[in-house]
């Protein structure tokens, strides 16, 4: 029960002058996941058959540790600004909404990490 | 959390039928959501035979004829009968549209009717519009200048005219809003295509000195960025305006001032 106005519960907390620089990254992320995916796509195919030793070659290659790195970082980075947006849809509670999407951002990075982790480690090492 | 079990009141039922008078043989059946919150009763679903060869060609004209002929207590809004005034929106054949502009012919099978979805019922096909009304007002859906005004009317080209077209003609009949899935979940919030159309109206508007203010006022998260381009908006518009594309095109200029 509420005897505010309809207008005062509309304008509710007012704008908060933000949410452009969101709705521009998760935009620029997915474009910038077309190429590097495409490319990840080929390579595996064309790695179907290869053995261990082809593959962490491969992998050794400079240009293509890089694209490794960026696409990992990309794709959490994509998948978190996407999750945020479904979490804000769907929760309504304030405290669980905020407390998600740290949660989710937390989890984004922790994989994010050990995905690039993983490939500087067979980057660099044998 | 988002509501997954629908209240106790959600749960339809069958209602009455009404035959036809006898000798009638062009015969269409109408399925009309009938609720009325004060009587404690679950709303139904009332049968109305319509004899057509006795009735006007648009779904208004059979409602009437229900209200006029048939069952005096089926409630509807209603005022110009020639799609300007928005009074009669509804959820006819599971698409929001006006009952005066839309033709019986082109529904097959029964002819069924929904207030609009989502929203408080007042009674029967009447929704509660007052938080749609109040979200426009947000969006101070007037001329606003600093310039002391001229001694005559405020002059525009033909171009800058002709950037309203495809806007003004919006008659805030609420089939968008009620249509689109992002402001059924956070209508609260998010001002919905309907205000955000008629923000852009105004934005554009090249007698009107305030769109840094207007533009500020819409970029929040949920004001204007829970637009996920469903389309629906711009799919169900009875005047076939584009809702959708006013949005893309504020989130642009938003884009633009930044760069």
């Amino acid at each position: 029960m509420s005897f505010r106005s309809p207008l005062g519960q509309a304008r509710g907390l007012g704008s908060a002058r933000e949410g452009t620089a969101h709705w521009v990254a998760q935009r620029v992320s997915a474009i910038a996941l077309i190429p590097l995916t495409l490319w990840f796509v080929i390579s595996m195919l064309m790695l179907v058959h290869a053995d261990y030793v082809t593959v962490v070659n491969w992998m050794h290659t400079t240009w293509v540790a890089v694209l490794l790195v960026l696409l990992v970082g990309t794709v959490y980075y994509h998948a978190y600004l996407g999750l945020q947006v479904v979490i804000e849809d769907y929760v309504h509670d304030a405290w669980l909404k905020m407390s998600s999407i740290i949660l989710l951002r937390f989890i984004c990075i922790l994989l994010a990490a050990a995905g690039i982790f993983v490939v500087l480690r067979v980057a660099f090492g044998g | 959390m988002a509501e997954f079990t629908l209240p106790r009141n959600s749960r339809v039922q069958e209602g009455r039928t009404f035959k036809a008078q006898e000798g009638a043989k062009n015969i269409r059946r109408f399925r009309v959501y009938r609720y009325d919150p004060d009587s404690g009763q679950n709303p139904r679903m009332d049968t109305y035979e319509v004899d057509m060869d006795r009735c006007g060609p648009m779904v208004l004209d059979a409602l009437l004829k229900i209200k006029n002929e048939v069952d005096s207590t089926l409630t509807l809004r209603r005022s110009c009968r020639e799609g300007v005034c928005g009074s009669c929106a509804m959820n006819i054949d599971g698409t929001n549209t006006l009952a005066c502009t839309h033709d019986t012919k082109d529904i097959k099978g029964d002819v069924k009717i929904y207030p609009l979805p989502h929203m408080p019922v007042i009674k029967d096909l009447v929704p509660d519009l007052t938080h749609f009304f109040a979200q426009y007002a947000t969006i101070k859906p007037w001329l606003q200048t600093e310039t002391p005004p001229p001694d005559r009317e405020r002059l525009q080209s033909k171009e800058e005219r002709a950037k309203l077209d495809g806007l003004y003609e919006c008659i805030l009949c609420a089939c968008c809003t009620t249509s689109c899935p992002s402001w059924w979940w956070n209508g609260d919030r998010y001002l919905g295509p309907a205000s955000l159309l008629q923000a852009y109206r105004w934005i554009v508007d090249s007698r009107d000195e305030a769109a840094g203010e207007r533009l500020d006022e819409l970029q929040d998260p949920f004001k204007l960025y829970r637009c996920h381009t469903i389309m629906n908006c711009t799919r169900t518009c009875p005047k076939g305006l584009n809702p959708a594309q006013a949005i893309a095109e504020v989130k642009k200029l938003i884009l633009e001032r930044e760069h």
